[in-house]
């Protein structure tokens, strides 16, 4: 029972290190390829395709291939088993990697978690330090036992996603205690994977998708470097870092041709009761001024053809009918969707886009105002809205078709009449009265719309995010007659009381209002804080006619979008504002990336992929052949990349002298004065300075410096790296 | 304020007009203790730049006219039987001086040729059982008349390989003949010909010139250099090893001439030609002009590391 802490103990003589440095170095790096290949491919491919199955297919992969280590242990009788004394350095890489990758769990685990995992962490540290002494053996399985048991309590369960990563963590927390051999630094490697696995568990955005790669180059450098006796940490990176881009065209065909099948199987994890923030499915007074403050994208639409005006891109959402006095809701669904044709007739010719909806747990599809044609993905109800058949909980896609001049609902039904004029009894006295009397004065309907309209416009209304709060009942009272500032859902609503209050059936019609087009990538973007509240009258012989009286207090609103209508004061994400130029530029650009790989990485669904094959003249295969198509296509790629890899052979390095001087002429090669192979410093410079005078006493004062550098005596290497900074500096000062 | 080597070069320009690359090559190979080989026409001025430099550089001077019935011992001396003192006395042959001036070395027959290769090489004599030491510094002029001359051995390419540089001095221009033809005599001028140097500073130069620095960058370039003239197939056959010192000792010395304490490539291609033409051979007709564009086109083509 001796204690045998590591106390990395001077490199012991590889077993089967070869006889020359050369050769050992070369067979390293073909078995550090061996190894990487299918590493990187589990890694990669799983979220590239957003499946769980790829989840499984690495636990299977990694499970076969410990059955196999551990047999061949057991067959070995343990005569091979090597004591881990990899050089300090490599250990503390993979320390560091596995830090890197598990510390982003930190934010979604239990704080007690996080804390064992630091002290494991730490303890770890402290050993490699020579500061505290390994654990005793006995000591890793059962606190393996109670941290399980701990996250069981926890969780409920040992599975699912947050369970898995949490007792992942803890895992690799207690194997780093127990890091005695080599095979425990090699588990503890793939349980590094697999943690950078688990943030695509989380989120499938680009950035994590770079950490993930960023991630997967550490471990595989400290993977290198485990692997070598002399670990240089820029040579280990190096080469993981060219390994990663040669197992790029295998990630590549994995992600094309992996078969996507739909059904729950496939489908990551849910997030329930995750925050999302957009419009709700009723309307309060301040309900749209919190959204203000969200530059969270709602949507975004590429248009076929020109984009719209302004004033013209009301993007129609949630219709409400029921107002209780406070809140406007759907009200008791009647008849919910229309049989037969729509009764939408289009005035103007229609307007073609494409919308792409970012999740917002809800069923309401927004379209542009009218929308003439329902795409594939939902239905459109009685009011108009567009209705998908689930809730969207992943960013949906479908094209859409609009008009922006309509005649709609012109015979609509007595029924849908009545509930357009409902009022709760007993609230708003003023504004009833109000209404009564105005609406004896005008002449129409028309008139009176037009009044109320006037009223707004003229006298002290003012539109703001900051609306101060409506003392109860009379909401809609204390609104129109004592504090007369508000934001799009007070004057939606108190225009609808005044309307059904004069016998006018009116509605309330939720949405966004304008959006920002994206110069970068030509599309619009629309986010929350652009949300917006207006209302549909209806008038006889017209139907429902769009009424935003939002446009009457603050016309620019309509005309130029939210940014330009709000007061400065008002807080409104820098994003939406836009007054900061350098921001909005970078914003946009930023914006256009996401949208990118949204579209074409994260999008890319089994319908996408059958019609790439289509393309490919692949019609509709299934999922075993797919399978087969893809097994073939990984071994044609990964025999393509070897015979490349081994046929380029090790790659010359440049010092850094030469790499400059190569800089140099191709700096120079734009003026025709490249170096030629066999052309010496000092003959260069004089062929540079003969065709270029002025040149000439820079080029020869560079040469001299990189004569001095690379062929002069030794000198310190501090004032080799100085120098070497002021060559670099000269030849980018040269103006060829 | 030139340097005692810069003056060398200087002053044996007076002497042999218009030849300064070839005068300033065969100082280097003297400064890198090798032997010099030149191969050309009679009456271009061998004689007078080998006796140039000896007169330059202080040193004594001995001229070996190579015949096809010269013997060995014509050139390293015989022991002759002295009666009065009753024994044999060695009679140093011409071989003993510091620079020995071999004038038509392919005329003599190869058995007399090696006896003065092996000299040089040796650095030392062997006659009749006792070895004598050559003086220091010891260097070889040799001259060759152009192997397609009547009456001429060829040396065998091992022997050429003895000779660190060979340079040809050609017709001098046009301006260079017509200041020869208004000039003075040579052999007047030579009389009067000061010495720059002495022997115990020149040995101290010559060793300065193994110190010179030659970096890693450097030395690859060498080895490409080198591989590059085995692997081409216009050429009959490579660089040997000894090719490859000798580049960079005569590029050391080269750049000793300059002042410099470190070699840099355009020394190695400044010396290249005269160390490697006369160890290479074009393949298949090979004369010696075909030799030469392949150097320089090697030169032009292997690209500096």
């Amino acid at each position: 029972m001796s204690d045998r802490a590591p106390s990395t103990p001077p490199a012991a003589p590889m077993a089967d290190a070869p006889s020359t440095p050369r050769t050992a170095a070369r067979i390293d790096a073909r078995r550090e390829a061996l190894w990487a290949v299918p590493v990187i491919a589990l890694l990669g491919a799983p979220w590239m395709l957003g499946v769980r199955p790829g989840w499984m297919l690495a636990g299977i992969a990694l499970g076969l291939w410990r059955l196999v280590s551990v047999a061949r242990r057991l067959t070995s009788a343990r005569q091979h088993e090597v004591v881990f004394a990899p050089s300090r350095a490599a250990d503390g890489w993979l320390l560091v990697s596995l830090l890197l990758v598990a510390a982003p769990h930190a934010q979604r685990l239990p704080i007690w978690l996080t804390v064992v995992v630091a002290i494991a962490f730490g303890w770890r540290t402290l050993t490699r330090l020579g500061r505290l002494a390994a654990p005793p053996r006995w000591l890793v399985p059962p606190l393996a036992a109670a941290v399980s048991l701990g996250v069981y309590l926890q969780y409920g369960t040992l599975f699912g996603r947050d369970a898995g990563v949490a007792l992942l963590c803890l895992m690799a927390g207690l194997k780093l205690l127990e890091l005695r051999a080599r095979r425990d630094a090699n588990v503890l490697v793939f349980l590094a994977c697999f943690l950078a696995l688990t943030h695509l568990l989380y989120s499938q955005s680009l950035p994590v998708a770079l950490f993930s790669v960023a991630a997967v180059v550490a471990i595989a450098t400290s993977m290198i470097g485990l692997q070598q006796r002399e670990p240089n940490l820029r040579a280990s990176a190096a080469t993981a870092l060219r390994l990663t881009v040669q197992s790029l065209p295998l990630m590549v065909v994995m992600f094309v041709l992996f078969p996507r099948l739909p059904g729950p199987l496939w489908s990551l994890p849910r997030d329930t009761g995750r925050a999302v923030t957009g419009l709700s499915d009723s309307m309060s007074p301040g309900s749209f001024g919190s959204l203000s403050a969200s530059a969270e994208v709602a949507f975004r639409v590429e248009f076929k053809g020109p984009v719209p005006r302004p004033s013209q891109l009301y993007w129609r959402g949630p219709v409400f009918w029921a107002f209780d006095g406070l809140t406007w809701s759907a009200g008791p669904e009647i008849e919910s969707h229309r049989e037969g044709p729509l009764t939408v007739q289009p005035l103007s010719a229609p307007i073609e886009y494409a919308m792409t909806l970012e999740p917002h747990d809800e069923r309401w599809l927004l379209a542009l105002d009218m929308p003439v044609a329902v795409p594939p993905e939902g239905r459109i109800s009685q009011d108009y809205q567009l209705l998908a058949h689930q809730p969207v909980r992943t960013r949906l896609r479908y094209e859409g078709l609009a008009s922006v001049a309509y005649r709609a609902g012109a015979g609509e039904s007595a029924d849908s009449l009545a509930r357009g004029l409902q009022l709760p009894t007993g609230f708003n006295p003023r504004t009833r009265e109000l209404a009564r009397s105005m609406r004896a004065q005008a002449g129409s309907e028309r008139a009176y719309v037009e009044a109320v309209l006037q009223r707004f416009s003229t006298e002290d209304y003012f539109y703001t995010t900051q609306p101060p709060l409506l003392a109860g009942p009379h909401t809609v009272d204390a609104f129109l007659f004592d504090t007369r500032r508000g934001f799009c859902e007070h004057y939606a609503s108190a225009f609808a009381v005044m309307m059904r209050a004069a016998g006018i059936p009116a509605r309330v019609v939720t949405g966004y209002l304008g959006g920002v087009v994206n110069p970068v990538g030509n599309y619009l973007v629309v986010r929350q804080a652009e949300a917006h509240a207006w209302n549909e009258v209806w008038l006889q012989g017209q139907g429902w006619v769009r009424v935003d009286p939002t446009a009457a207090v603050s016309p620019s609103r309509v005309q130029s979008g939210i940014a330009a209508s709000v007061p400065e004061a008002d807080p409104l994400p820098m994003l939406v504002r836009g007054n900061v130029p350098l921001l909005s530029r970078v914003g946009f650009t930023l914006d256009a990336v996401t949208n990118a790989w949204n579209q074409w990485v994260l999008a890319y669904n089994a319908q996408r992929q059958r019609s790439l094959l289509q393309d490919l003249g692949l019609d509709a295969p299934d999922w075993q052949s797919l399978s087969l198509l893809m097994v073939g296509a990984v071994c044609v790629v990964a025999l393509l990349t070897g015979v490349l890899v081994l046929r380029a052979g090790p790659r010359r390095r440049l010092d850094p002298e030469a790499a400059l001087w190569d800089r140099l002429s191709r700096r120079l090669a734009r003026s025709g004065l490249a170096r030629e192979p066999g052309e010496g410093p000092r003959a260069w410079a004089a062929r540079v300075g003969s065709a270029r005078p002025p040149l000439a006493a820079a080029m020869n004062a560079i040469a001299q410096r990189y004569i001095d550098l690379r062929y002069g005596s030794p000198p310190d290497p501090r004032d080799r790296a100085r120098s070497r900074r002021a060559l670099a500096r000269a030849i980018d000062a040269l103006e060829p | 304020m030139s340097t005692p080597l810069q003056r060398v070069i200087d002053q044996v320009g007076t002497v042999v007009l218009g030849k300064q690359p070839q005068v300033r090559l065969a100082l280097a190979c003297l400064l890198a203790r090798g032997h010099l080989l030149v191969e050309d026409l009679p009456g271009v001025g061998k004689t007078t730049l080998a006796q140039a430099i000896a007169r330059s550089l202080g040193l004594a001077f001995q001229r070996i006219q190579f015949t096809n019935d010269l013997l060995p011992a014509d050139i390293l001396g015989v022991s002759v039987f002295d009666s009065t003192r009753q024994a044999f006395t060695f009679h140093a042959g011409p071989v003993f001086a510091q620079i020995v001036l071999a004038d038509e070395l392919n005329r003599a027959t190869p058995r007399t040729q090696s006896a003065l290769l092996e000299a040089m090489e040796e650095r030392q004599v062997t006659v009749e059982g006792s070895t004598r030491e050559l003086p220091d510094p010891f260097f070889v002029i040799a001259t060759q008349n152009p192997s397609h001359q009547l009456g001429t051995f060829d040396l065998p390419e091992s022997q050429l390989d003895r000779f660190l540089v060979r340079i040809r001095l050609g017709y001098p221009d046009a301006a260079a003949e017509r200041a020869l033809l208004a000039g003075e005599d040579r052999r007047s001028l030579l009389a009067v010909l000061p010495p720059c140097l002495d022997p115990a500073s020149l040995r101290a130069l010559q060793d300065e010139a193994r110190a010179v620095h030659a970096s890693g960058p450097l030395l690859d370039y060498v080895q490409a250099l080198v591989t590059a003239t085995r692997a081409t197939t216009e050429l009959a056959h490579g660089l040997s090893p000894r090719g490859g010192l000798a580049l960079l000792a005569c590029a050391r010395a080269w750049a000793l001439i300059d002042g410099r304490r470190h070699v840099e490539p355009e020394d190695l291609q400044a010396v290249f030609p005269g160390v490697a033409a006369h160890r290479l051979q074009a393949a298949g007709s090979g004369d010696s002009a075909s030799t030469d564009a392949r150097i320089a086109r090697l030169l032009a083509e292997v690209p500096l590391p």
